[in-house]
């Protein structure tokens, strides 16, 4: 198999293997947080300022399998 | 054709230094906040638009980072506030047309000059690119916040912060202090690459989209692009603020 093809599959396998992952667990987490809130409304700001850690944590690793499909394709 | 790379592309030498487009924006980031920044302290009180909207921001980011950062909440807040703010610029600039689009030709590199003879049109590169989306960037800011966490770790905590990651008190906590060493460089990772990938990733998605359907397909990433900056300086200064707060608190 040529490098040209092997990069174009392994681009496309490195970004759609890696985002199965971080979806599941950001849906996981925007529904538990939806939860505490339907649970608690009080706790809005805190629950949601936790919420966006929680996801900012999820999405990195979605983003790390991004850069690394970004460095076989680009580089 | 696509012109798309990881490295940011020189485009002048200052007294022997290469200036790549992303140093350059990142200088007119710079300029920019400080501009803001002088304009408000001018004229601090007053009722103008501006600095009624300044104060508003302020007001909000203060009351949304201060309980985060635990005890050193008030010390550490110009720091949080200015990653925020200064990242947000970056991001927010590096949308503007002509990142991107405006090309120079480029200058003579030593590496360039190996692959003189190969063929003879100039090549151009874009003049300025944003420059949160360049890795040097982000690791830059991200070894700062790692600094500043250990910084405040150790002169709060003094040894019981050495004593996180150093304890022979039992094999357990032995390998949990490995293990925390390790997560603390982790993070320096993972600051840098969240940043980054965020940025840089949008830039292509943009780019792709426009170089597939020329006309006004990208506008609707424009608008992803926008938001998602503000989400990812908000998570780089809200990570900061709650390591600093992890960091600072004692074990048990």
């Amino acid at each position: 198999m040529e490098t040209e093809g092997a990069k174009l599959i392994g681009t496309a396998l490195a970004i759609g293997l890696g985002a199965i992952g971080p979806g599941i667990g950001i849906g996981i987490i925007g529904g538990k947080a939806l939860e505490a809130i339907g649970r608690n409304p009080e706790a809005k700001d805190t629950i949601q300022t936790v919420m966006i850690l929680g996801l900012a944590f999820a999405e990195a690793v979605a983003i790390y399998a991004l850069v690394i499909s970004l460095i076989i394709k680009f580089a | 054709m696509l012109h798309i790379s990881i490295k940011p592309e020189i485009v002048f030498y200052v007294a022997g230094f290469p200036v790549t487009n992303s140093i350059l924006a990142g200088w007119i980031a710079v300029a920019l906040f400080t501009l803001l920044a002088v304009t408000f302290y001018r004229n601090s009180q007053s009722k103008s638009l501006y600095a009624v909207a300044v104060r508003y921001v302020l007001q909000t980011m203060y009351s949304f980072f201060q309980p985060v950062a635990g005890r050193v909440g008030d010390r550490v807040y110009p720091l949080i506030a200015s990653l925020f703010l200064f990242i947000l610029i970056a991001n927010w600039i590096g949308l503007l047309p002509g990142f991107g689009s405006l090309t120079i030709r480029a200058p003579h590199t030593p590496q360039s000059v190996e692959h003189a003879g190969e063929n003879e049109e100039p090549e151009f590169v874009p003049l300025l690119r944003g420059a949160t989306a360049d890795l040097n960037m982000t690791l830059a800011l991200a070894l700062i916040s790692f600094a500043v966490i250990q910084y405040y770790g150790l002169t709060e905590l003094k040894m019981d912060f050495v004593k996180k990651f150093i304890n022979f008190k039992s094999p357990l906590k032995f390998f949990i202090g490995i293990l925390e060493i390790v997560s603390e460089f982790s993070k320096i990772i993972s600051f840098t690459f969240r940043l980054f990938g965020n940025m840089f990733a949008g830039e292509v998605l943009i780019v792709v989209i426009a170089f597939l359907i020329p006309v006004l397909a990208s506008t609707p990433f424009l608008f992803l692009e926008v938001f998602v900056s503000v989400i990812q300086a908000l998570v780089f200064a809200l990570l900061t603020a709650v390591f600093i707060n992890l960091s600072t608190t004692a074990h048990h």
